[in-house]
């Protein structure tokens, strides 16, 4: 324990990031470069997040992480561990009861509430970059607000697939200004994005950018008139709790193409399962 | 009547070489100019500063905005500039890999600038860029194909009906035959003039290709080492040039 | 209509150790509405260039082009493109279009540039093509493939598509047969009708004596000849 300054990182990164995370809030879907550390992990594993959480995490926090939602995946306990060692801070599985949640690739089912911070780990932050590869051209794209090529984007998704086929790391506009990547989660999330209580801090470690939205924020989905957004999920209930509300996992149970849908959030699964609610597929 | 561009002075220096010198003149609404000269006598320098991509050391490009009149591109904003490279501003490169984006299909091609001013109809959008294909005469059932796919011709025709789908005023054009065969060449010069005389666009077309700018020019400058030496009708400058090296130029060209 | 006062031009070759070569010099004469002039002289006289001075092709150098009140020695670009689209028509020995352009369009195309509709425009055109014998399978193709008689024909078509108030006319009935010729001649003799001023170089007397009204021996304006 002793061998560790508090959260891995040393006091005069944890200020640099936080600098860049309070310019992420002055000013919402900006993507502000920040000098990311080298962390105990590969790349792609979250280290973007990790340095986020390590720099908002204080000694009274709890801490959750999910990854895809669960709680109880290799990334998710490797991530939990490594501030339980390094922070000393309590974890928790429940979403209510943490006041900091780093995640991958989903939103809690649960609202979040005040106070609560959610910390997303980004792969890639420029929406743009698919279409426009020239880091100095998307930057004066967006300093411009000149973004007709996201929506070429979401046009040739239409073409090729007769509706709009992006069903994760949807496109988002923020406050009517900036055009964002809301990292890889399902566009069923989108929603919750917008005008959340929590306040929402995304990193990217490998590509060293910090992006953030304060409490209450007015995220939209980007669409067509005539091909409007929709939160798609898979169309079933839970097979574990029954929920009809929930983002859901398809499973593979056997070789016969036996298959179920649980909700990738498990700790929204159990709550409901503990609450008395059961799926068909439920023992 | 006021002029759609009125250049005045534009020098473009690269430390002590003159890419082009104390250039001026106006063009009228419906004109299309030709800018001739061989390699390296500043005509596409000439070009890139009257359409913002390079500053010029001195000197004023003035459109005449539709919302506000003349204004000098060249001190406006460059979200401004950018904005009329989007809208009233139209540029054919010479290479229509350097003006397309190859990795999105035809369609989307053609829609990135109505997208860009605002359209958000995906059926409109597709509509328009349908029918603008038709203009250049790629068959509508390629509009879903990349333009990887498509031959020299269609790729600088498709760069073509990208660039005007918005309905520009004013198009400049670099070597817009350049590369191509002289069938196609033919063909595209053809629909070239169609689209100037029915949309009334005016042009900047640069070239080494004395025919070219004898079927698509009314007006032509001649240029050598950065500066204007010759102007005029193009016919006259072509049939009668005044200038030592305008003679030798023409002098040059087997037949035009 | 057409009016030049004390035209000259001379042509500098600087490729060619800077000879000066002066060609025409001092012309003066007018035409009215309606008058056909001829322009007369030996070969190499000057007749073609003072033509295409007249048309803007060449330079003046000094004196004064009048045409319909514009000095087109001294006129902007777009004022004589103006003036060819509006007011002057030329037809050429040669024939210059794009390729691969059907004939029919090429016919229609100075209406078109008039803001004539496209319908309208290749009416006139189908009638003037059906006039001088221009068979009909031949208008959807382009008439660079077209024999030189053919060529020469469409080339007066398109010259007499728009009803121009002044028209130069550069050797119209040459390499034409007798029924083509007259066709050809009864379109001057409708121009002149409706009042058009028309200078014309006619190598073929008789059609020179039976459309113009007189001649002008540019011969007597070219230095060296008239010494």
């Amino acid at each position: 324990m002793t061998e560790y300054n508090f959260a891995y990182l040393d006091e005069q990164t944890k200020r640099m990031i936080r600098r860049a995370i309070l310019k992420g809030l002055a000013i919402p879907g900006y993507q502000v470069p920040f000098a990311s550390r080298e962390m105990p992990m590969p790349y792609g594993w979250g280290t973007g997040g990790v340095q986020v959480s390590a720099a908002v995490l204080t000694p009274k926090d709890t801490f959750k992480v999910i990854d895809q939602g669960a709680d109880d995946t290799t990334n998710a306990v490797s991530i939990r561990t490594f501030f339980q060692r390094t922070a000393g801070v309590a974890t928790t599985t429940a979403t209510s009861d943490a006041t900091v949640i780093q995640t991958r690739h989903r939103i809690p089912e649960e609202p979040l509430h005040e106070g609560q911070i959610l910390v997303y780990q980004v792969p890639i932050p420029e929406p743009l970059r698919f279409l426009e590869p020239r880091e100095s051209e998307t930057r004066k794209m967006h300093s411009l607000e000149e973004y007709g090529l996201m929506h070429v984007k979401l046009y040739e998704d239409i073409s090729r697939h007769g509706h709009i086929a992006t069903s994760y790391a949807y496109p988002v506009k923020v406050e009517g200004r900036y055009v964002m990547d809301p990292s890889p989660i399902p566009k069923f999330d989108n929603p919750k994005l917008g005008d959340m209580a929590a306040i929402q801090l995304f990193g990217a470690g490998r590509e060293q950018r910090i992006y953030a939205l304060p409490p209450y924020t007015q995220v939209v989905s980007l669409d067509f008139e005539d091909h409007p957004f929709e939160a798609s999920k898979a169309d079933h209930p839970c097979g574990m709790c029954g929920a009809t509300d929930s983002y859901l996992d398809e499973l593979i149970i056997d070789d016969l193409g036996g298959r179920m849908f649980v909700c990738s959030d498990t700790d929204y699964c159990e709550a409901r399962q503990a609450a008395g609610h059961k799926g068909k597929d439920a023992a | 009547m006021t002029p759609l561009l009125s250049v005045q002075g534009i020098t473009k220096r690269y430390g002590a070489h003159i890419g082009c010198a104390d250039v001026s003149f106006n063009l009228y609404p419906g004109e299309v100019m030709g800018i001739v000269g061989e390699s390296g006598s500043g005509k596409s320098t000439l070009l890139n500063c009257m359409a913002g991509h390079l500053t010029p050391d001195a000197g004023q490009v003035v459109f005449d905005t539709r919302t506000d009149g003349p204004r000098d591109t060249i001190t406006m904003s460059e979200p401004e500039r950018r904005m009329l490279g989007r809208t009233d501003w139209a540029f054919v490169h010479q290479h229509a890999r350097d003006g397309l984006r190859m990795g999105v299909s035809a369609g989307g091609n053609v829609g990135e600038r109505l997208m860009a001013v605002g359209e958000r109809h995906y059926g409109d959008i597709r509509d328009k860029a349908t029918d603008w294909l038709g203009r250049v005469e790629i068959d509508a059932s390629r509009v879903d194909d990349r333009p990887t796919t498509f031959s020299g011709g269609m790729q600088q025709r498709l760069q073509i009906a990208r660039n005007l789908v918005t309905g520009p005023r004013l198009v400049f054009m670099d070597e817009p035959t350049g590369g191509l065969d002289v069938s196609v060449q033919a063909r595209l010069l053809d629909l070239l003039r169609g689209l100037v005389r029915d949309m009334g666009l005016s042009a900047i077309i640069v070239t080494h290709d004395l025919a070219v700018v004898r079927l698509l020019a009314d007006r032509l400058m001649v240029m050598k080492s950065g500066r204007v030496i010759e102007a005029g009708l193009t016919d006259q400058v072509l049939d009668d040039p005044q200038h030592a090296y305008s003679q030798l130029l023409v002098s040059s060209v087997l037949q035009v | 209509m057409i009016e030049l006062k004390d035209v000259s031009k001379t042509f500098t070759l600087h490729n060619q150790g800077s000879a000066v070569i002066e060609v025409i010099s001092d012309v003066s004469f007018a035409v009215a509405p309606g008058e056909c002039v001829a322009l007369t002289g030996a070969s190499g006289a000057g007749k073609s260039t003072l033509m295409r001075m007249i048309y803007g092709n060449y330079l003046t150098q000094a004196g004064e082009i009048r045409i319909g009140g514009l000095d087109i020695v001294r006129s902007e670009p777009r004022d004589i493109i103006k003036l060819r689209r509006d007011v002057l028509g030329y037809v050429s020995q040669f024939l210059r279009v794009v390729p691969r352009v059907p004939t029919l369009d090429v016919v229609a195309e100075p209406l078109r540039a008039l803001g004539v509709p496209a319908d309208e425009a290749q009416d006139r055109a189908s009638a003037l093509l059906t006039q001088l014998n221009i068979p009909e399978r031949l208008w959807s193709l382009s008439p660079t493939t077209f024999s030189g008689g053919e060529q020469q024909r469409v080339n007066i078509a398109r010259g007499f598509a728009h009803s121009y108030p002044a028209m130069l006319l550069d050797e119209p009935t040459a390499s034409l047969d007798a029924a083509n010729r007259e066709v050809v001649l009864s379109l001057i003799e409708d121009a002149k009708a409706r009042g058009a001023a028309i200078i014309g170089i006619f190598h073929d007397e008789a059609a020179r004596t039976r459309v113009c009204d007189r001649e002008i021996d540019v011969g007597r304006f070219t230095p060296g000849i008239a010494a």
